[in-house]
């Protein structure tokens, strides 16, 4: 208990503080780490946060990928460790090729921004180890490109391989059989569109998120 | 040799395109009727440096295939011109 967890911030990411308050309530350390830099310190996590990467010019993700900080966390998670990515940070990720798939515009035309319900469908991920099977969390989600796609064969490889770790109850966007977040082959990297490290209080109208996130503490 | 590129990046078919439905859905209002079929892409346009115009292309398609696009969701098309040698 009571890791150290990498922080990382892109120009325009904007969820970074919330990330470290909710670590730190948690009982964890955080630190904010720069995209320019080319190493993650001593982390024994890492947690690419939500925002607007590069202005999410030319596409969610697409130029963060190639950040200098993005080379440090591919080896971090090549080593096994625990990657998370919420939001822009799950965009960032696909974007990166460490989780398949792709996000696109939520159908319905509309930006969300709502409370979600969300099913652990896995708990053999690095964001669900401290969870329930079948328990379903209340988590808000905040997103324009939420909706998850991805080929029917990469599909299959997910369902097959039990790598869909959060489904919504209630889909909002559009996205392909209800994915909410998925993981890696290796289960160590994990990208979802909801924000668990905005329901870690009371005040925040859920403390669902708290389980997810001491998951990777 | 200097070549002027343009890469049209479209949206896979089956893939949401809330842009183009919004102004194909704005376009009666104001009285254009007849038309469908509308979606929204981008044109990236830049100068290559290439010895010639096929390896001019196979930069340009890597390129789109490593940053320019996400192949999962979008398709592109390359227009390749060569540049006409001015006084240089």
């Amino acid at each position: 208990m009571a890791r150290h967890v990498a922080v990382v911030r892109f120009p325009g990411t904007n969820c970074e503080f919330d990330v470290v308050e909710a670590v730190e309530s948690l009982g964890g350390t955080a630190d904010i780490v720069f995209h320019d830099r080319d190493s993650l310190g001593d982390a024994d996590a890492v947690v690419v946060a939500g925002g607007f990467a590069h202005g999410d010019y030319l596409r969610p993700g697409a130029i963060a990928r190639f950040s200098p900080v993005m080379r440090a966390v591919r080896e971090f998670a090549a080593d096994g460790g625990p990657v998370v990515g919420i939001c822009n940070g799950f965009q960032v990720l696909t974007e990166a090729g460490l989780l398949p798939g792709a996000l696109q515009k939520n159908a319905g035309l509309r930006f969300r921004c709502q409370m979600a319900e969300l099913r652990v469908e896995t708990t053999d991920s690095s964001l669900t180890r401290s969870s329930t099977l079948g328990a379903v969390l209340r988590v808000p989600i905040n997103h324009f490109e939420g909706n998850y796609t991805c080929s029917p064969e990469t599909l299959a490889e997910l369902r097959g391989e039990d790598r869909v770790v959060l489904r919504y109850v209630d889909n909002p966007n559009g996205s392909v059989d209800d994915i909410a977040g998925v993981c890696s082959e290796e289960r160590n990297v994990v990208g979802l569109m909801p924000h668990p490290e905005r329901a870690c209080h009371e005040l925040l109208g859920s403390t669902d998120g708290r389980e997810l996130i001491a998951s990777f503490l | 040799m200097t070549f002027d590129v343009v890469v049209h990046v479209s949206l896979r078919p089956g893939i949401a395109d809330p842009q183009g439905a919004t102004i194909e859905r704005a376009l009666p209002a104001l009285g254009f009727e007849g038309v469908s079929g509308v979606g929204v892409g981008k044109a990236i346009s830049f100068r290559v440096e290439a010895l010639d115009e096929p390896s001019a292309r196979s930069l340009v398609e890597d390129l789109c295939q490593r940053f320019l696009t996400n192949p999962v969701i979008e398709d592109s098309e390359i227009a390749i011109s060569s540049v006409a040698a001015t006084g240089a």
